[in-house]
């Protein structure tokens, strides 16, 4: 049994391409019922996000399966096959275990680290769950992968760190502030990245955000969407040293906040400190400030540093997950490896050859007066009863090889004659 | 050997190891401490409570509160400080916090173990209830203020670093401003008013020995300095709104002129404080 992933991702395709693949939510029964009902596919899963299309398929015949993957998502989404053929990559066995544990584990994602994925492969797990689509392989597979990018996130700081200039905004100033419960944030001018900077701001503690604009109106505007108070430009300096927070993105030519200003505001607050946060480009607030003491001044370059190294971090932790991954993908090859029928049916005969001959021994060494005629006679008495015995499951193991229920079976029978310890992987 | 210089020896291999645990646990980049920190808060722990029983064999071999000569104030000034960073920990949870005070605790016992631990006779002018009253609130003041000068360094460390946007690896292990702060803040709101006693029972002290409550000897005078400037601390920090860089400047500052108060003046000056005068000539 061969696990086979045949799919396109941000890396190989571009998104008019992607959007063309991809499959609705609300209409998942239909592709996943017909991804089964390929002839040599056992137990299948659609992976379908922004940035990746992906089938995970189990069978018996990889090679037949990977060209029926390939044909069912061009089919399914009236695309000719050859329009998409250089887009798709495929892979099986061991490099399918990685290739999946590497996407879970958002090893693969356009931003390393980003949990999402990890969400949308859980989804699509579902949905095939419910629609039936998925037996004890792709269940055990994927199970796997869920844990695998749960020990990624703990052992390693993949994940931790901002990425975003915004979220490292909020994490310069926990280490500023500490908690970032009453500090109050003002807001000038307008901007998307200040807004979203405003946003997390207020989601992470801070009490409030005033806002001020050259145009008031639109200051009343965005003062609402964040249940602020509004100011008249010209009235903002005289409530500074009543902000902890402040983030700029104006217009303006020249510095709106300059040094000596800035020395007033300190002043008045008592050299509590203050975070300024200068993202428009002219800047808005005059570089010199951010040697003021208690005063911490990034402008969009610092915030976009910091961004880059936190980036570099991630990079490197995602090394250490290489390895981690490398480990958990030997130990479920090993498992389903086990789930072959041949190799089963060969350990089990040896078992219970190995449970007779002791049997014999000590039988054997109690009668020590048998002939050897009488003890031929035992001997094939015992195999007689093995052979009767092991006819019925090995008909059905070898019957059951060819569809689903298979590995079902196998792994049935090694757990119930304990044929190798169990690979305990569900932790 | 003695039990309680064995204890001792114990006490500072426990710390040693601890030391060594909390560093290794610090270098990691990572926002919150590890297994190897909290193992290194239990060997610690362990230290320190060898470190109370020593004092107590220490105490019942000599008949006085160890505090009499230069391995003894060392040891003990280094029990204070773990006793204090053990609070303070249970209060921030800062392995950080460990990883600079421990490798102080360290020196100190070191230095003491260099020193000579014969136990001579009390002087039995200076042997009354007074002695360890003085001594105990000295050094807890001490050790506070220890305390105070280590978040004092740490914050100017962090400070560089948010001022410059260059980070470290520490940058991550740092608390944050606000919280070293806090605990410039705290440290000299516990230290002072110890200090201040300790300085008061010493007075009183001196008064029942010698017949006088200051005499201006070295140790006093710098013991003085110190107060003063630990008072203008706190004075700035109240009214004038002294933070941040310079509460933490001036947390350095007191703590070297403490350092010298307490060992320079004993090693490098002469003194009706120094161990000499402790015990009977």
């Amino acid at each position: 049994m061969n696990i086979i992933v045949v799919g396109l991702s941000h890396k190989t395709a571009p998104v008019e391409i992607r959007e063309r693949l991809a499959f609705a939510p609300t209409a998942m029964e239909k592709p996943l019922h017909e991804l089964l009902a390929l002839p040599t596919v056992t137990e299948g899963v659609i992976v379908s996000t922004c940035n990746r299309v992906e089938l995970y398929a189990c069978s018996r015949d990889t090679d037949a399966c990977i060209g029926q993957l390939k044909r069912f998502l061009a089919s399914f989404h009236n695309i000719p096959l050859e329009q998409l053929e250089s887009h798709l990559y495929d892979y099986q066995g061991e490099d399918a275990i990685r290739h999946v544990f590497r996407v879970s584990s958002s090893l693969d994602s356009m931003v390393i680290g980003e949990p999402q994925i990890l969400g949308q492969i859980k989804t699509a797990y579902g949905y095939a769950t419910e629609f039936k689509t998925v037996g004890l392989i792709l269940n055990r597979f994927l199970h796997k992968a869920f844990s695998v990018a749960k020990r990624v996130r703990t052992e390693t700081d993949i994940a931790s760190n901002a990425v975003s200039v915004s979220f490292a905004a909020v994490e310069l100033a926990r280490k500023i502030f500490g908690s970032l419960e009453d500090k109050k944030v003002l807001l000038i001018g307008a901007g998307e990245m200040c807004e979203l900077a405003a946003r997390h701001f207020l989601n992470n503690g801070a009490s409030s955000v005033t806002v001020t604009n050259r145009t008031f109106e639109r200051a009343v505007k965005l003062a609402e969407e964040f249940q602020g108070q509004a100011v008249p430009f010209d009235e903002f300096p005289q409530r500074l040293h009543q902000i902890d927070i402040v983030l700029t993105s104006t217009g303006a030519p020249n510095f709106i906040l300059g040094h000596e200003k800035m020395e007033e505001v300190i002043r008045k607050r008592k050299n509590k400190p203050m975070f300024l946060i200068d993202i428009a480009v002219p800047r808005d607030i005059d570089p010199r400030v951010n040697k003021i003491d208690n005063i911490y001044l990034y402008d969009v370059d610092d915030l976009q540093g910091v961004v880059q190294a936190n980036l570099k971090e991630r990079h490197k932790e995602a090394k250490k997950a290489e390895v981690i991954i490398d480990q958990e993908i030997g130990q479920f090859f090993r498992w389903l490896g086990c789930l072959d029928v041949v190799p089963t049916i060969v350990s089990l005969r040896k078992k219970l050859e190995e449970i007779r001959q002791g049997e014999l021994q000590k039988t054997f060494a109690n009668l020590k007066n048998l002939d050897p005629k009488e003890r031929q006679a035992i001997e094939a008495l015992t195999s007689a009863i093995i052979n009767k015995v092991l006819h019925q499951p090995t008909t059905v193991l070898k019957q059951a090889q060819n569809d689903s229920a298979g590995s079902d079976y196998v792994d049935a029978v090694r757990t119930l004659f304990a044929l190798e310890p169990p690979p305990s992987d569900d932790n | 050997m003695s039990v309680n210089i064995l204890f001792f020896k114990i006490t500072l291999i426990l710390y040693s190891v601890s030391t060594v645990l909390y560093l290794v646990d610090v270098v990691r980049r990572k926002e919150k401490s590890g297994k190897t920190g909290k193992i290194a808060r239990w060997i610690l722990l362990g230290g320190f409570m060898l470190h109370c029983a020593t004092l107590v064999a220490r105490y019942v071999e000599a008949g006085y509160t160890p505090v009499a000569n230069l391995h003894e104030s060392l040891s003990f000034f280094a029990w204070t400080l773990v006793g204090i960073f053990l609070l303070f920990d249970m209060r921030y949870r800062m392995t950080v916090l460990g990883a600079f005070s421990c490798p102080l605790a360290v020196i100190l016992m070191l230095v003491g173990s260099t020193a000579t631990t014969a136990i001579k006779e009390m002087n039995p002018a200076l042997d009354s209830w007074w002695f360890p009253i003085h001594v105990t609130l000295a050094f807890l003041g001490n050790a506070v203020f220890t305390v105070a000068f280590i978040a004092g360094v740490m914050y100017l460390l962090q400070e560089r670093m948010l001022k410059s946007k260059k980070f470290s690896a520490l940058y991550y292990r740092l608390p944050s401003l606000d919280v070293l702060d806090d605990i410039n803040y705290k440290c000299l709101s516990i230290g002072f008013p110890l200090m201040t006693m300790g300085i008061i029972s010493g007075a009183v002290w001196a008064n029942s020995a010698w017949g006088g409550y200051w005499r201006w000897d070295p140790k006093e005078t710098w013991a003085l300095i110190t107060w003063f400037l630990y008072a203008a601390l706190l004075h700035g920090r109240l009214t004038v709104g002294w933070r941040g860089r310079r509460a933490a400047i001036f947390a350095i500052i007191g703590f070297l002129c403490l350092l010298f108060t307490f060992l320079g003046v004993n090693l490098l000056l002469s003194d009706l404080h120094s161990f000499k005068a402790m015990q009977g000539r």
